[in-house]
């Protein structure tokens, strides 16, 4: 019986000291004025894995978005990296730095949004560390098995990392946001450290738009090849417009020169989820409804019957869109 | 004059509707169509087109796989590289070859080659990692021009417009480095019967991991590949008005 109980006791503290605390670095998005939405959504993902959550806040005169992070719940620490050298947030300069704070903290868990800039930055900071990153997870299942889907959507794979540090991006269609409230988390100022110059930042030509982002936005429109032309396009906003939604395009559209390249939704384009996707003018090829096919709703108008876009939708009308379209808008 | 390598993967041709192994293990790949990744082709082309600007001297073709990775690696010669290295890799190890080993096979013969410039595509149409040529350029140290769709090449000083989330950046930096191309980039250009006949003609030479000192361990373990949830058949409705009427019921409107 003694002997039992000495026994369970050992087993018990053998695995204690196995256990490893999870740690998790959260790099902040933002444009030095506040954070952006997939930086909330990182943050859900980060506190599903447990542990400590800090949070990076590298940029140029950022200190109010270090305040924000302060008050997600759930944060333990914000870092703030003010420096002029973080200008463009290149990865080749945001990566000396995260080396660093590994370095000090030996964090488990690396996170980001798959966005732009972490598809960028991740890799490069994995690479450095000799680990094999994971891209734009839709799920986690444990602290070191995740969710992801290869082949355009087509397939979801879960796969558990064996490196001891695991470097994550995340899709923020898949995890809901955190909100910025309820948390009194402590900012730290560290130093920039090691300036790399290997990138020189030159400028950015943003699209202006009053409507909202397209992968926060709860109503999306699209269109396709069927619109015809950029000119059409003027039909989709007007809609938007009414809706509140955010105008999206497929390969087709943008490769037709009627709206720039960052509207397009799709397997190398934007993913996103809104609770209501109109489709129109759009065929429903793979690559598009990679992007897409996680809406909750979705409806499409295309006057060709065939369209594989009409197996995915939940409401279809077959019809010219240049009828639908403006009728829609007229009887909302 | 720059020497340029570029990676070239063969992945399962993207028009193809894939289908899962009833064991869950991966999907099925024997027997389906497959071609060069098409971010690499774009890859590929811009690489010619550096050549045939004469900013470029040597176009080095590398893809890591199984036997048929020369095909691809083929392809590439008939669109005007001079020449392939195929870095064989099969079985069990190839299921679990990740980026994280590509990018050391590709800084290592960047280095072994001497190359001035890596060009891959942003990313394979198979894993969708995105992850390669960041990595590379972390192995090598050189900087990293991800998502290009514009590069000028002014001997050496590169000027680079990449495809971000809000619109465009431009970033500036010297070779060597490593570049990732956007489906914007260009148009790749057909492989000519004669090309692809000179092709033949031009050296593959075949390598392993090996001979280049990269250990090719998993760091990862597939625990299982799965159809994704299948959408409910939806409606075909006669009208707007109905639409409308749908809508509202939902609450979207």
């Amino acid at each position: 019986m003694f002997s039992t109980c000495v026994k369970t006791l050992r087993i018990t503290s053998k695995f204690g000291s196995l256990i490893r605390y999870e740690s998790t670095l959260v790099i902040a998005e933002h444009n030095n004025e506040k954070l952006l939405p997939i930086t909330c959504n990182t943050l859900t993902a980060a506190k599903k894995i447990g542990g400590d959550v800090t949070v990076l806040v590298a940029g140029t005169k950022c200190e109010t978005v270090a305040q924000n992070a302060c008050k997600a719940k759930g944060v333990s620490k914000v870092f703030l990296a003010d420096s002029d050298a973080f200008k463009g947030f290149t990865a080749e300069s945001l990566t000396p730095l995260i080396l660093k704070l590994y370095n000090e903290h030996k964090f488990t868990h690396i996170l980001a949004g798959a966005s732009a800039f972490g598809k960028a930055l991740l890799p490069r900071v994995a690479a450095k560390l000799d680990v094999s990153p994971i891209s734009d997870i839709i799920g986690i299942k444990s602290s070191d098995t995740f969710v992801r889907t290869i082949y355009a959507g087509n397939a979801i794979q879960t796969l558990k990392s064996k490196d001891t540090l695991k470097v994550v991006s995340v899709r923020s269609t898949s995890f809901e946001p955190l909100p910025l409230e309820g948390g009194d988390a402590k900012c730290e100022n560290v130093s920039a450290g090691d300036i790399s110059n290997l990138v020189e930042y030159i400028r950015q030509e943003l699209s202006k738009s009053d409507r909202p982002e397209l992968t926060s936005a709860k109503v999306v429109i699209s269109g396709g090849r069927g619109m015809k032309s950029g000119e059409n396009f003027k039909l989709l906003y007007t809609l938007a417009d009414k809706l509140n939604a955010a105008v999206g395009a497929s390969r087709a559209a943008v490769d037709a020169g009627f709206v720039s390249n960052d509207l397009q939704v799709g397997q190398t384009g934007k993913i996103v989820a809104p609770n209501l996707y109109i489709a129109v003018g759009i065929s429903g090829a793979i690559q598009h409804l990679a992007g897409m096919k996680d809406s909750k709703t979705i409806v499409a108008i295309n006057k060709d019957p065939e369209a594989p876009i009409f197996q995915v939708a939940d409401y279809g009308l077959v019809a010219d869109l240049f009828k639908a379209v403006p009728e829609l808008t007229e009887k909302l | 004059m720059a020497r340029v390598l570029v990676g070239v993967k063969r992945v399962i041709d993207y028009a193809v509707k894939i289908r899962v192994k009833p064991d869950k293990t991966g999907v099925v790949t024997d027997g389906i169509k497959h071609s060069m990744n098409p971010f690499d082709e774009i890859a590929i082309e811009e690489a010619v087109r550096m050549k045939e600007k004469k900013l470029a001297q040597e176009i080095i073709v590398v893809s890591c796989g199984p036997t048929q990775s020369q095909d691809t690696i083929r392809t590439a010669l008939a669109m005007g590289a001079d020449r392939g290295i195929h870095v064989e890799i099969s079985g069990p190890e190839y299921q679990t070859l990740q980026p994280v080993h590509i990018s050391k096979i590709l800084a290592k013969l960047a280095q072994d080659e001497k190359v001035d410039l890596v060009i891959l595509g942003k990313q394979a149409i198979d894993d969708d990692n995105n992850q390669t040529a960041q990595m590379t350029a972390g192995v090598l140290d050189w900087p990293s021009g991800t998502f290009c769709s514009k590069i000028e090449n002014n001997n050496g000083e590169l000027t680079i417009t990449r495809e971000i989330d809000g619109g465009l950046e431009i970033v500036k930096m010297k070779t060597p480095a490593v570049l990732s191309a956007d489906l914007r980039l260009n148009e790749p250009r057909y492989a000519t019967l004669p090309n692809i006949m000179k092709a033949k003609k031009k050296p593959i030479k075949k390598i392993t991991s090996k001979d280049l000192g990269v250990d090719l361990t998993p760091r990862i373990e597939i625990l299982s590949v799965e159809d994704p949830p299948v959408r409910q058949a939806g409606v075909i409705l006669p009208d707007v008005d109905t639409l409308i009427v749908k809508l509202k019921e939902a609450g979207h409107i």
